[in-house]
């Protein structure tokens, strides 16, 4: 994976309003380990369906922090997941590790 | 424009919020993290505008849209770009956002918002003519192959969240669709829709009552709107 998380479209919607933007990180800060905790749980549990729902909302976060192609791995690890299909698993994680990082250094 | 944001996540509501702000005609009223929460704000209030997110665990924002008597202007966020066809079977849908969500596009929403030309024109909500019954076959996708099957041949097709599942004759198949995306393909004079959930082939039941049909050993709720349609339909002594 050679994509890195970055604040690019964050900045852009803050327009300058640091208040935005410390605001909006410190709720990614705090929703996106639920999320990844929940959609781990569901996905050890084989749960697919309802990790697939996780990985839907986490897909928004791989988004706004900069992933173009990572987001197209989410895209296409939620279809596999509602299909039963877990191919795509180790490839989510590192997404989701590299967002963990980042997170810590933010 | 008096508006409200449904979102089951606080980063997408933060982020409406702070488009919305950029806007001087918009004034976000109230956000709900689901769509209950909205309903029951709506039974007393009113607003213009409403954002409104599609995937929301319990009750979709489809299933939000269809509790509303009369619906202000919606403009759908989500991350999921399927169902942007179910979106415009709806009037009262004005756009349709993919997140993340970029001012400019934001923007663009607002502008058709604030129009009263919507983006969907109304003739998308009349029928779309159906296929005739002399065609026999449809095709649907499982596991990335195309598995043909004979129309007449099915009983039932219920409606399961993102899926169908089709029961035939001999087998059952769930498939990622929605009742109305199959609806389309199948021959109005064999299939009804009897219930929010249910389209069944008609000529496969076996009795009625009241506010049931048994087609082979399943017992298909009717709903009471659709009843007077599934009588119409039946060739009564």
């Amino acid at each position: 994976m050679t994509e890195t998380p970055n604040l690019i479209y964050i900045k852009e919607l803050a327009a300058g309003s640091d208040t935005f933007e410390q605001k909006l990180i410190s709720i990614i800060k705090r929703e996106f380990p639920e999320e990844k905790k929940e959609f781990l749980t569901n996905y050890k549990s084989k749960s697919f369906t309802k990790a697939a729902e996780n990985v839907h909302k986490l897909k928004h976060k791989i988004g706004m922090l900069g992933f173009e192609s990572g987001y197209q791995v989410a895209i296409d690890f939620e279809e596999g997941l509602k299909e039963n299909n877990p191919a795509l698993f180790a490839e989510f994680m590192l997404i989701l590790e590299s967002i963990e990082n980042f997170l810590k250094t933010i | 424009m008096n508006c409200i944001i449904i979102d089951d996540e606080e980063t997408a509501r933060a982020i409406i919020q702070q488009l919305c702000s950029q806007v001087e005609e918009l004034n976000v009223i109230e956000e709900f993290p689901n769509a209950i929460q909205a309903i029951k704000f709506l039974n007393n209030s009113t607003v213009d505008l409403i954002f409104l997110d599609i995937h929301m665990p319990d009750f979709t924002g489809f299933d939000f849209i269809q509790t509303l008597k009369n619906p202000p202007k919606i403009i759908l966020t989500t991350s999921d770009k399927n169902f942007a066809l179910e979106a415009f079977e709806y009037d009262c849908i004005v756009d349709y956002l993919v997140k993340p969500i970029t001012l400019p596009r934001f923007l663009k929403a607002i502008q058709k918002a604030k129009s009263k030309e919507t983006t969907i024109s109304k003739t998308s909500t009349e029928k779309v003519p159906r296929i005739s019954s002399g065609e026999n076959d449809l095709y649907i996708n499982i596991d990335r192959r195309l598995i043909k099957i004979d129309i007449p041949t099915i009983n039932i097709i219920e409606a399961k969240g993102d899926y169908i599942l089709i029961k035939t004759e001999s087998q059952n198949y769930t498939v990622h669709s929605t009742l109305k995306k199959i609806e389309e393909k199948l021959p109005d004079d064999l299939f009804l829709k009897v219930h929010r959930s249910y389209v069944i082939n008609i000529k496969k039941i076996i009795d009625i009552e009241d506010n049931s049909v048994l087609i082979e050993k399943d017992v298909i709720p009717v709903s009471r709107s659709n009843r007077p349609e599934l009588m119409k339909r039946l060739n009564l002594l």
